[in-house]
C-alpha cells in the first residue's frame, strides 16, 4: 500500500489493491463528526470520512448534498458549525488568518466556472499565483508558466483572454493554474459539468496523470459517476448530511445497499425520495 | 503598447484635474492675492450692524484685508472689530479711520478704511481711534418715515 | 397590529445588521487599502477605469451646467442691474455646490455601479474564492486599489466639473450677454475664498469619493452571487450613494457654511 503502487505515468490505470482498511492509510485530509448549516438548513450532520495521501479521492453524491461545500471547509472559506477538518492533522481553519494563507499555499483549486481573472491574459492568469506569492525574477516565472501551459497544452494560447477561451480550455488554464504554486493538494469542484466529450476526456487525463506525475493528493467532487468512478483511487458516496458509502470504485459499483445502488443505478425513487416531503396527499386535495 | 496607452490616459487625468485643482485656486479665488502674512488692528464702533467675521477690509475699494474677529468690550459694551492686514500695506497712517459700509443698497457689509496724514504707521495691536458706525437701514427707514409724517402735518423740517 | 410590528422590528434588525456589515467591511477595506499603496500598478489600473472612463461625462455636463448657470444667473442678475457679479454666482454655486454634488451622482453613477457589477461579478464567477484559495487576499488584490483609486479620483472629477462650468459661464455671460471678461474674472476672484469656498468644497467631493467608493465596493463584495443578486446590488449602489450624497451635502454645508 505504498504510492509505487500505481504506475507513474500510466493514464487512467485500474490501480489494483486490495480493500483499503481506512487504519493503515496516510491520511491527507480528516474530517470528525462535521456539522455544518446554511441558512437554517442542515447541510453536514455528523460526517466524518479520511481522504487518502497520493490518491485519488472523488465525492459523490446527488446534487445539493453540500459536496462543493466541503471543498470550501476543506480550504478554510467556511467554518464548520461543530466537529473539526484536518489536513495535515492540522485543523481548519487555523486560529490566524497567516497559518490560513500558508496552509492554502498547499492548496490548489479547480472551480466549476473555472473562476479566471477575467482581466488577465492567459499567461498572467497561470502567472498571477506566483506574482503574488513568490519574489521570482520575472524571467523564472516565464520559465514556469510555459512548463505549467504546457503540460495542460495549452502554451500556444497564452495571449489569449479567458472570453476567447472555450469551456474545456478555460478549466485546462485553471488547471495549470491551480499547479502553477505544485500544491499537495488539489481540489477539483465539478471538474467534468458542462464539457464536450473530448474536453472531458482531456481533463479526465489530466487529473490522473497530475496526481500520478506530481504525487499529489487529488479530491475530486462530481456527480457524474462514470467519469468519478474512472479515475477514483477511492470513492465516497455523500447524501443525507453524511457518508453513505466509501470503497474502491468496484466496491461502490457492486454494492448492496440501497442508497448506493440507487445513485450508481439513477433509479428515480428508493432511499432518496422522488417526492419532496410532503403531507398527506389526499388530505392536500381535500382542502378547499 | 496597451498597458502604455492605459498609463498615458492615466496620466493625462491627473494633470487635467490638478489643473483644475489649480485653475480654482488662482483663477477662481485668487490665492495669488491671498492673505499671506498680516498684522492685526482693532477698531471700536457703537454699532457693527450686519458685519460678518471675514468681510472684506477696503480702502478705496481695494481689498487690503479681512474681519477675524468681532467681539464687545466688557467695559464699555462697544463692539470691537479685529481685522488682518495684508504687510503689503504697511503704510497706514495712525490717524486712519474706519467706517462700516454697505456694498450696494442691500449688499453685504464691509469695513472701509480712510488713511489719514500722520507719519506714524499703524503696527500690529494698534487701534483705530476714528470710526464711524454702521449705517441701519431700519433706522434710516423710520427717520425718513417719521420725517415724512411730520411734514405731512407740518408742512416744514425737512430732514433730521 | 402585530404584524405592523413585526415589519417594523425586521426593517429595525435588517438595517442594524447591514449597518454593521458596512462598518465592518469598512474596517478590512481599510487595511486592505493601505496594504494596497504598496502596487501603484494595480492603482493606476483602477484609475484609468474609475478616473479617466468617468472624465468625459464629467467634462461635457460641467460644461452644460456652467451655461445653465450662466443664463439662470444673467436672467436673475439683470433685474437688479447686478450682472457683474455673475461671474461671483456662478462660481460660487459651482464651487460649494454642483461641482462636489453633480461629479459625486455622476461618478456614482458611472464609476460606482461599475464597481458593483464588476465586483459582484467576480464573486458570481468565484474569481474571489479562488484568489482567496491562492492565498492573496481580495482585500488587498481588489478592494484596496479600487478604494484608493477612487478616493484619488473623486476630488479630480470635482474639481473638472467646477473649472469647466466656470468657463462654460464665462461663454454665456461673455459671448452671449457681453459681460467684460474683467468684470466676470474680477468678481469671482474678490468673493471666492480658497478656504472658505474652494478647500470646502475640496473637502466635500473627498468625503464623497469615500462614501460612494465603500458604498459601490461594499454592494459587490456583499452581492448574492447571482446575475439576479448583481443587478440588484448595482440598483442598491446607485440609490444608497445617491442618497448619501445629497443627505451628507446638507449636513456638510451645515457644518461648514453654517458661520461658525
Amino acid at each position: 500500500m505504498s504510492r509505487s503502487a500505481i504506475p507513474l505515468t500510466k493514464a487512467m490505470s485500474q490501480p489494483s489493491y486490495e480493500t483499503q482498511d481506512s487504519q493503515v492509510f496516510d491520511c491527507k485530509i480528516e474530517t470528525r463528526d462535521l456539522h455544518f448549516s446554511f441558512r437554517q438548513n442542515p447541510i453536514f450532520s455528523g460526517l466524518s470520512l479520511r481522504i487518502p495521501s497520493g490518491k485519488v479521492t472523488v465525492l459523490m453524491g446527488p446534487s445539493g448534498c453540500g459536496k462543493s461545500t466541503l471543498l470550501g471547509l476543506i480550504g478554510g472559506r467556511i467554518q464548520p458549525s461543530s466537529g473539526s477538518v484536518l489536513v495535515d492533522d492540522c485543523p481548519v481553519p487555523p486560529p490566524n488568518s497567516a497559518d490560513l494563507f500558508a496552509m492554502r499555499r498547499k492548496m490548489g483549486m479547480l472551480f466549476q466556472s473555472s473562476a479566471l481573472l477575467t482581466d488577465l491574459t492567459v499567461f498572467d492568469n497561470v502567472a498571477f499565483p506566483l506574482r503574488e506569492q513568490t519574489r521570482l525574477p520575472e524571467d523564472l516565472i516565464r520559465i514556469v508558466v510555459m512548463m505549467k501551459l504546457e503540460k495542460v497544452g495549452l502554451r500556444g494560447a497564452r495571449d489569449l483572454m479567458p472570453s476567447e477561451l472555450s469551456g474545456g480550455m478555460a478549466r485546462r488554464v485553471a488547471l495549470a493554474r491551480a499547479i502553477a504554486l505544485d500544491p499537495e493538494l488539489v481540489m477539483y469542484d465539478e471538474p467534468f459539468v458542462g464539457l464536450d466529450p473530448i474536453s472531458m476526456g482531456v481533463i479526465v487525463r489530466l487529473i490522473r496523470d497530475l496526481n500520478d506525475a506530481l504525487g499529489l493528493t487529488s479530491v475530486v467532487v462530481t456527480h457524474d459517476i462514470a467519469e468519478g468512478c474512472s479515475i477514483a483511487d477511492y470513492a465516497y458516496l455523500l447524501g443525507g448530511g453524511r457518508v453513505i458509502a466509501g470503497g474502491t470504485p468496484e466496491e461502490l459499483m457492486n454494492s448492496e445497499q440501497d442508497e448506493v445502488r440507487q445513485f450508481v443505478n439513477g433509479l428515480p425513487d428508493g432511499p432518496v425520495g422522488y417526492h419532496y416531503p410532503a403531507g398527506d396527499y389526499a388530505a392536500d386535495l381535500e382542502q378547499r | 503598447m496597451q498597458r502604455r496607452s492605459l498609463e498615458i490616459w492615466v496620466g493625462v487625468f491627473l494633470l487635467l484635474g490638478i489643473a483644475a485643482l489649480v485653475m480654482l485656486a488662482v483663477q477662481v479665488s485668487s490665492a495669488g492675492s491671498g492673505s499671506s502674512d498680516s498684522y492685526r488692528i482693532t477698531a471700536k464702533f457703537e454699532n457693527v450692524g450686519g458685519l460678518n467675521v471675514k468681510a472684506p477690509v477696503m480702502v478705496g475699494g481695494v481689498r487690503i484685508g479681512r474681519v477675524t474677529a468681532i467681539e464687545i468690550d466688557k467695559e464699555d459694551y462697544a463692539a470691537v472689530v479685529h481685522m488682518d492686514i495684508e504687510n503689503r500695506y504697511d503704510n497706514l497712517p495712525i490717524d486712519t479711520g474706519a467706517s462700516i459700509l454697505t456694498a450696494g443698497l442691500l449688499g453685504s457689509q464691509f469695513i472701509g478704511l480712510e488713511p489719514g496724514a500722520d507719519d506714524l504707521y499703524l503696527e500690529s495691536g494698534d487701534e483705530l481711534d476714528l470710526t464711524q458706525s454702521a449705517i441701519q437701514l431700519e433706522t434710516l427707514i423710520s427717520q425718513f418715515m417719521f420725517s415724512q409724517g411730520q411734514g405731512g402735518d407740518g408742512d416744514n423740517d425737512s430732514d433730521n | 397590529m402585530t404584524g405592523l410590528l413585526q415589519f417594523l422590528g425586521r426593517g429595525v434588525l435588517e438595517f442594524t445588521s447591514r449597518s454593521g456589515a458596512y462598518v465592518l467591511f469598512l474596517w478590512r477595506m481599510l487595511a486592505g487599502s493601505a496594504r494596497a499603496l504598496s502596487r501603484p500598478r494595480l492603482i493606476i489600473q483602477q484609475l484609468y477605469s474609475v478616473g479617466v472612463l468617468t472624465m468625459l461625462i464629467i467634462l461635457v455636463s460641467g460644461l452644460f451646467v456652467g451655461m445653465v448657470l450662466g443664463l439662470q444667473g444673467y436672467y436673475q442678475l439683470v433685474n437688479f442691474s447686478a450682472e457683474s457679479s455673475l461671474g461671483l454666482v456662478v462660481a460660487l454655486f459651482l464651487v460649494r455646490e454642483l461641482g462636489p454634488v453633480l461629479a459625486a451622482l455622476l461618478f456614482a453613477g458611472r464609476a460606482g455601479s461599475a464597481l458593483t457589477a464588476e465586483i459582484g461579478l467576480m464573486k458570481t464567477t468565484e474569481q474571489l474564492a479562488a484568489m482567496e484559495m491562492m492565498a492573496v487576499n481580495p482585500m488587498d488584490r481588489v478592494i484596496g486599489p479600487r478604494f484608493v483609486a477612487g478616493l484619488i479620483a473623486m476630488p479630480l472629477l470635482a474639481a473638472m466639473l467646477s473649472a469647466v462650468g466656470v468657463v462654460g459661464g464665462y461663454l454665456i455671460g461673455h459671448g452671449q450677454f457681453g459681460v467684460d471678461p474683467g468684470v466676470y474674472w474680477g468678481a469671482m476672484q474678490n468673493g471666492v475664498d480658497l478656504v472658505d469656498d474652494v478647500l470646502n468644497g475640496v473637502i466635500k467631493s473627498i468625503v464623497f469619493g469615500f462614501v460612494v467608493t465603500w458604498v459601490a465596493l461594499f454592494e459587490g463584495y456583499d452581492a448574492e452571487p447571482t446575475s439576479e443578486g448583481v443587478s440588484r446590488a448595482t440598483t442598491r449602489t446607485v440609490v444608497t450613494s445617491s442618497l448619501a450624497i445629497l443627505g451628507g451635502d446638507y449636513i456638510l454645508t451645515a457644518l461648514m457654511f453654517g458661520g461658525l
